[in-house]
């Protein structure tokens, strides 16, 4: 027994404890139920609602256990009449002002002041003066304020401060007075606001979107996965009926904790979108018809062998979304390569895979989740993490806060909500420059040494204080690492920049990992949706052409999983121009729009992420499994099914399974133990080149437009986090170009023109206009990165 | 300091809260807000706007609501557009008994005001119920814009307020 280990009693059962520990730690531990309603085991202690009170044998007062330091031979009493009085006395106070509205009030069924009151209420009371009320404020499209339920806890102010890294709520006024708000109307901004929902044990905070459409009572909690971050947060589904109500975390320590970002809490409102496609259906000289499965299918089968005879299979590609299920792409690809087609991919916005050979099983974080909080420093590349990645960044922050050295090499300056020990921010041609700099920096305070070709890169760099910093925070850090994100994924050079990141990673000896994009990504990898691998890594022995090749080589035929290539893709404009131009597509989705009316010839209903079962591999490799909540929509079937009939279709062996889990079992045999090892494979940077002069694109993808389910899903659309259609410059380029702020500009890529609103952004560096991928004002324009003109239009 | 900041707090304002910070240390700048709050407010005919407790968040480098929780919780600062001269009669409970009500009604009638409200000509302004001002022997006690005014009766009231421009 360590010197730290004490023992105390509660209700006359000794309980071993640590020294330090707050009471109430040690009574949650044991089943020992103590009220609470400020304490937050996430949160720092407040001690301000009092409903803790319990006895402590010689305290003269009772004392609350969320403040109560535990010390060895305490006695403590929760159930005595001194600790019962206590409880039932901090009720009447919490009741004098809250309101009775219970019946219609969200919360109700699921309060845990309802609930104590229950247990320590009285009937009636004894307060007649009046009840304060407090006017509402609309703080955004997410949260639902009801203020004057409201009972100060500060749960949700905490939270900003600790978690969010973003104080928006605060307590203003005082005494009586005191009000729970923005105290200005403003919508609160953060990625992570929603779980203040949770946090808010009234109804004081409750879901917009979800507001009086359902009694908690009627809700049946199921477990899933969230589909939108390669994090694979722990989610349940509030289910009534066949509909999903609202979405809540699960807890898991190793992944979410207990937390949610905004994005895979809200997006389930796309799946009920009402361009939800709910039969399949055929176009029959330019006009859509209904037809049963058989018919659908056969007309596949029909049309893509049709494609197959006249051309070849080679001139058939399918592209398929990252966030679709293991089984899916497992499935997709076994069917693609059972048909003679090797053209298949999930890595939608991306452009350089000149390396794709020589890098690892997929693209892995490099250390477990929970571990990011252990780091001493990293360097993030390319990446918006707080956005694309809200529960890493959150780790991360935690690591900051510890006194880690983060350390970014952006585009863009986004905004981050810890201190960073250095930031440096060029134009994406100048990233690699960057990269080669701080090789350099490390190169010269390590004994590290690097091939002839890698010096030839960095012979003239330029090296300055901060790629000396970041140096030394890596070198220095026994626990660093070195992540690359969406931005270097969509990089034009991004083979060069992973070389140089895994270079300046092996001689400072950190970890080399990546944000991935999508929920399972690294599922799509292992599943053999590459063009270069079959399952379970396996090099192939005929490589098909990647998700840019595709579009850009115009083939004859497409099959679409999930993705509307014009929106999805790194060449927007070359994807749509493929999709009109092509002879046949064929589009598993979920939804219809116009576009994909236009270019497919067959449109196949498949359930939405809440409608199938499956399984994600997250980005640190862990394969979580879940079942639908819901059934599929009209005749909507999970992509899974469809994908075996349509093996059976084509007479393809192999194709019988009975279930998800026979799919998934079959896949996980072949990928057998996931592991990855970024370190060791790389290859020797090509000489770092300029482009020409003139100005630069750089996309991005925001962080509610990243998939089809996102962009459907009405309240996270009113949020800030989407895509304006606009081109983002800097005052400096504005004044250049006599343009200002919501003015028109002509902008020109390639051969195509469009005109864009302006929006002055001091983020974007100096050349660089910044545009928001899956607009529809944009899409003509073309590849994400690139030289690009802008003028008065 | 964004260039905002710099156009809405004066220099003058920015100066004394330059030396008020000078007594903290550089990591706990936002000891200073009350201090700068107070100038902010001065600079501003006596009440506080949204955009200058904004500024003063920048300056101090806290967050805004951080600063809306201090200016609404001192009943120094006022978030309102209130009258120039602010009255603040004390009605804690020594006042009181020196006849605090009578002086309050008096000022009341005089001005055609409630407490809490300002004069139509943005001239006078009676602050809701003040505690006790540390002043007790004096009582009643007023203050009007930081001077305290004791032993009051109605006249002296009315030389008082009629004094000011
Ligand atoms: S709004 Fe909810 S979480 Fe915030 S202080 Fe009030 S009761 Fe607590
Ligand atoms: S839970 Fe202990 S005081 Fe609130
Ligand atoms: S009671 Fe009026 S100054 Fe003290």
């Amino acid at each position: 027994m360590s010197d730290d280990q004490i023992t105390i009693e509660v209700d006359g059962k000794s309980l071993k404890a640590e020294k330090g520990q707050m009471l109430i730690e040690v009574t949650d531990a044991n089943d020992i139920y103590v009220p609470r309603f400020c304490y937050h085991k996430k949160l720092t202690v407040a001690a301000n609602c009092r409903m803790c009170l319990v006895e402590v044998e010689k305290a003269p007062k009772p004392l609350p256990a969320c403040a109560t330091p535990v010390m060895d031979g305490m006695i403590v009493k929760t159930q005595s009449k001194v600790a019962v009085d206590a409880q039932k006395s901090i009720m009447e106070f919490l009741l004098i002002n809250h309101p009775l509205d219970c019946p219609i009030c969200d919360q109700g069924g699921e309060c845990e002041l309802q609930d104590l009151a229950m247990g320590y209420g009285g009937d009636v009371s004894r307060y007649q003066e009046k009840k304060r009320v407090v006017k509402d404020k609309n703080i955004g499209p997410l949260i639902q304020t009801d203020l004057t339920r409201c009972i100060h806890c500060t749960r949700c102010v905490r939270f900003g401060e600790e978690v969010a890294g973003l104080r928006e709520m605060g307590a203003t006024g005082r005494g009586e007075n005191m009000e729970i708000g923005t105290y200005i109307e403003k919508s609160v901004s953060s990625e992570l606001s929603g779980n203040i929902i949770d946090l808010c044990p009234v109804g004081a905070l409750t879901s917009k979107p979800f507001r009086y459409s359902a009694r908690t009572w009627e809700l049946v909690q199921k477990d899933g996965i969230a589909p939108h971050d390669s994090v694979g947060s722990n989610i349940h589904f509030h289910v009534k009926g066949e509909r999903v109500k609202r979405v809540a975390p699960a807890e898991n320590e190793l992944i979410n904790e207990v937390w949610l970002s905004d994005r895979d809490r809200f997006s389930y409102e796309g799946v009920y979108s009402d361009d939800r496609l709910q039969t399949p259906m055929i176009k029959e000289d330019g006009s859509w018809k209904e037809v049963d499965w058989e018919t659908a299918l056969d007309a596949v089968k029909e049309k893509l062998n049709g494609v197959i005879e006249s051309h070849s299979a080679e001139q058939v590609g399918i592209l398929a979304s990252p966030s679709s299920t293991l089984e899916e792409l497992y499935l997709l690809q076994k069917f693609s390569r059972d048909i003679g087609v090797n053209n298949i991919d999930t890595r939608l916005r991306q452009a350089d895979f000149s390396d794709q050979d020589s890098v690892s099983q997929f693209p892995y974080l490099g250390q477990a989740v929970s571990e990011l909080e252990t780091l001493q420093s990293a360097l993030v590349i390319g990446s918006n993490v707080r956005k694309e990645q809200p529960i890493i960044n959150h780790r991360l922050r935690k690591a900051a806060l510890k006194g880690a050295a983060i350390m970014l090499l952006n585009p863009v300056d986004y905004d981050y909500n810890y201190p960073l020990a250095a930031k440096s921010i060029v134009a994406p041609e100048q990233l690699s420059v960057e990269l080669a700099s701080i090789l350099k920096a490390v190169l010269e305070t390590s004994d590290g040494s690097i091939d002839a070709e890698a010096k030839q890169c960095v012979e003239n760099a330029n090296v300055t204080d901060t790629h000396r910093t970041i140096a030394s925070k890596l070198i220095d850090s026994e626990n660093a690492i070195v992540l690359l994100g969406n931005t270097a994924t969509a990089h034009p050079q991004f083979s060069l920049l992973r070389t140089l990141a895994g270079l300046i990673a092996k001689i400072s000896k950190s970890k080399l990992g990546y944000l991935s994009e999508a929920a399972n990504t690294s599922g799509a990898w292992l599943a053999g949706a590459v063009p270069h691998r079959h399952a379970g890594g396996k090099e192939c022995a005929s490589v098909g052409l990647n998700s840019n090749e595709m579009v850009q080589a115009k083939l004859k035929a497409y099959v679409l999983l999930s993705v509307e290539p014009e929106l999805d893709c790194w060449d927007s404009r070359a994807a749509r121009t493929a999709m009109n131009d092509a002879e046949l597509v064929v589009s598993l989705t979920a939804y219809r729009s116009d576009e994909i009316e236009n270019y497919a010839d067959v449109m196949l209903p498949i359930s939405a992420f809440v409608e199938t079962s499956g399984t994600y591999i997250n980005n640190e490799g862990i394969s979580q499994s879940f079942a639908g909540a819901v059934s599929p929509l009209g005749e909507a079937r999970p992509a899974w099914k469809l994908l075996r009939v349509l093996g059976n279709t084509f007479n393809l062996d192999g194709f019988e399974y009975q279930s998800s889990a026979d799919v998934s079992a079959e896949a996980i045999k072949i990928i057998g133990d996931i592991k990855a090892e970024n370190m060791d494979h790389w290859r020797s940077p090509v000489a770092i080149e300029k482009n020409g002069a003139g100005l630069q694109r750089i996309t991005e993808t925001p962080m509610n437009m990243i998939d089809s389910i996102c962009r459907r899903a009405v309240s996270l659309q009113q949020t800030d986090n989407v895509s304006d259609g606009a081109i983002h410059i800097n005052t400096a380029l504005a004044d250049k170009n006599n343009l200002s702020d919501a003015d028109t500009a002509k902008v020109e890529q390639d051969d195509s023109a469009v005109n864009l609103k302006v929006v002055i952004d001091d983020r974007v560096p100096d050349d660089c206009v910044l545009i928001q991928s899956a607009h529809p004002a944009q899409v003509d324009l073309g590849a994400s990165f690139g030289s690009i003109r802008i003028g008065k239009a | 300091m964004t260039e905002t900041t710099k156009t809405i707090l004066s220099e003058h304002t920015r100066s004394e809260i330059d030396m008020w910070l000078e007594k903290y240390p550089e990591d706990r700048k936002q000891s200073a807000v009350l201090a700068a709050l107070r100038e902010a407010q001065h600079q501003n005919d006596g009440y506080l706007t949204t955009e200058l407790m904004d500024a003063v968040a920048d300056y101090l480098g806290m967050s805004n609501i951080a600063v809306y929780e201090v200016a609404s919780f001192y009943s120094m600062f006022e978030t309102q557009p209130v009258g120039r001269h602010s009255i603040s009669v004390c009605t804690n409970i020594s006042c009181l008994l020196m006849g605090s009500d009578d002086i309050v009604n008096h000022i009341e009638k005089k001005l055609g005001i409630k407490t809490g409200e300002s004069t139509a000509d943005g001239k006078f302004y009676i602050k809701c119920e003040e505690e006790c001002l540390a002043a007790c022997c004096g009582g009643p006690m007023m203050m009007i814009d930081h001077k305290y005014y004791e032993n009051l009766t109605t006249d002296k009231v009315d030389e008082i307020l009629d004094s000011l421009d």
